[in-house]
């Protein structure tokens, strides 16, 4: 399969790749690809061109200064599943990275490029809610930092306008707290058919504070705020986390998808599943 | 539109003028004799069209050639050395590892992948690894047999 023919721009800064997107109207920026050339080679999406974005080396890499873990752009989601910055200050996040697509997809897709393509089966988008994550972005009217719980709108769509480019996530560094990600992964294309992140404050055997976010089997990231409240303050027990995780239905909201393979009925009776093993394991790490 | 790259394919460089469109294995396969490199679904899942970028694997399928300009790409061919096969290409080999062999080439460099970053896999490891390649023949048992076995094998090198 060949994409429809698009010209070739390559950016060598943040600015440069506006300006080139300012020149060429309709353009869609290319960061791992693992999203668009699919696209692309579908027809799905035709641009008249690219501005390739791969080679803006300030865009990627995981840092933590500043009481904040940055992760860049750009970074690979290999790169981030093998951080140990990842790992100690964001665990969901290192959970999620780790069990996306397969090796040889995780070696090219970046950060940036999952969240801007906001698939409702992508696992990125729920950790970010669930760990209130903020996402920096550039565009010609300037910089501005996007709460994740504003950023993703619905089906692919997100808060950033057509100039703008996601140039890094942060998440708070140091918190007391453990988070884990249970995945639901799609037999055939590893997507997410249910996500669930989970993040558990502990005080002592009991839950002082919860916050959990639900993707894949909804159009956008939903954060359970009725499983965060019924949690909270109960003790840290699978039998706890069961009868919490049964009120994700009425967080889930009216728009559930279904496809071939898992209809909206078994998804909706398997996301409570889900939620209690994001929860046992979140409550595990919260722990210790 | 055409634009010009220079690929390293096996430690020989090539530079071409291409469209932006083409896929790297496209590229790779269209070079003259390199069709190792396989393109098994074309739809991102099978990762018969996986090659090593800089060292790194990647489904080919899904780059464009213009994404790998001034990379150099390791594709089955370029794994023996002086004429000497790989011990991965000699464990597939001896563990009966393919049938048909289409999926081969992909399965040994995602392999390669994942004996990079995990020298002594277990065979839930290797599964987990080869995730991303399908094989229709095999029914996997030898392909994990061969991964164990050519980890063995570059262990004692
Ligand atoms: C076989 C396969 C399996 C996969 N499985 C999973 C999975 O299990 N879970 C999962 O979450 N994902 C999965 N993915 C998707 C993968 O994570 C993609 O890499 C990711 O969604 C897109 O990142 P990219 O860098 O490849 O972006 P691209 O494909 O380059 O871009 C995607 C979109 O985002 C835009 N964009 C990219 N970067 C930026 C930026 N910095 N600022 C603004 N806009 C930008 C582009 O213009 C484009 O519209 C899978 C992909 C494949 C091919
Ligand atoms: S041909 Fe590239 S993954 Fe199947
Ligand atoms: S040996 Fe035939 S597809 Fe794997």
């Amino acid at each position: 399969m060949y994409p429809a023919d698009f010209a070739y721009y390559r950016a060598s800064s943040v600015q440069d790749a506006g300006r080139l997107m300012n020149e060429h109207p309709g353009a869609k920026f290319l960061a791992g690809g693992h999203s668009l050339i699919p696209l692309l080679k579908l027809r799905l999406a035709v641009p008249p061109a690219l501005i390739d974005i791969g080679r803006i080396v300030d865009l990627s890499g995981v840092t933590v200064a500043n009481g904040r873990l940055r992760i860049g752009a750009l970074t690979p989601h290999a790169e981030v599943a093998a951080s140990s910055d990842v790992a100690t200050h964001a665990a969901a996040l290192a959970d999620a990275a780790g069990q996306i697509g397969d090796p040889a997809v995780r070696n090219r897709g970046t950060v940036g490029g999952n969240i801007a393509h906001a698939d409702p089966a992508s696992d990125l988008p729920a950790v970010l809610c669930a760990l209130d994550a903020s996402i920096g972005i550039v565009g010609a009217s300037g910089d501005r930092t996007v709460p994740a719980s504003e950023f993703f709108l619905g089906m692919m769509t997100t808060a950033l306008g057509e100039d703008e480019i996601v140039t890094h996530v942060e998440i708070a560094a140091g918190q007391q707290h453990g988070s884990a990600y249970a995945k639901f992964p799609h037999p055939a294309s590893r997507y997410a058919v249910i996500g669930v992140a989970a993040v558990i404050a502990a005080d002592g055997d009991a839950c002082r504070s919860a916050a959990v976010a639900v993707g894949g089997l909804v159009p956008a990231p939903v954060r359970a705020s009725n499983v965060e409240q019924a949690v909270s303050g109960e003790a840290l027990t699978d039998a706890s986390f069961a009868k919490a995780a049964q009120r994700v239905g009425e967080d889930l909201g009216d728009e559930i998808l279904g496809d071939l393979f898992a209809s909206v009925e078994y998804r909706r009776a398997m996301a409570p599943v889900y939620v209690a093993r994001s929860l046992s394991a979140a409550a595990a790490r919260a722990r210790k | 539109m055409k634009v010009p790259v220079n690929i390293t394919v096996n430690g020989r460089s090539y530079q071409r003028d291409v469209e932006p469109r083409q896929l790297l294995v496209h590229f790779i396969r269209d070079l003259g004799g390199l069709t190792g490199t396989k393109v098994g679904c074309d739809t991102s899942q099978c990762g018969s069209c996986t090659v090593l970028l800089d060292g790194v694997a990647v489904k080919s399928c899904s780059c464009l050639a213009v994404q790998a300009d001034g990379a150099a790409v390791t594709t089955i061919e370029g794994l023996a050395e002086q004429g000497t096969l790989h011990p991965l290409q000699e464990a597939f080999w001896d563990k009966h590892g393919l049938q048909c062999g289409f999926c081969t080439p992909g399965m040994i460099l995602a392999s390669h992948e994942l004996l990079r970053h995990n020298p002594d896999p277990s065979d839930a490891d290797i599964r987990h690894g080869l995730e991303g390649n399908l094989c229709r023949c095999t029914g996997y048992q030898n392909i994990v047999r061969a991964v164990r076995h050519a980890a063995d094998a570059l262990a004692e090198k």
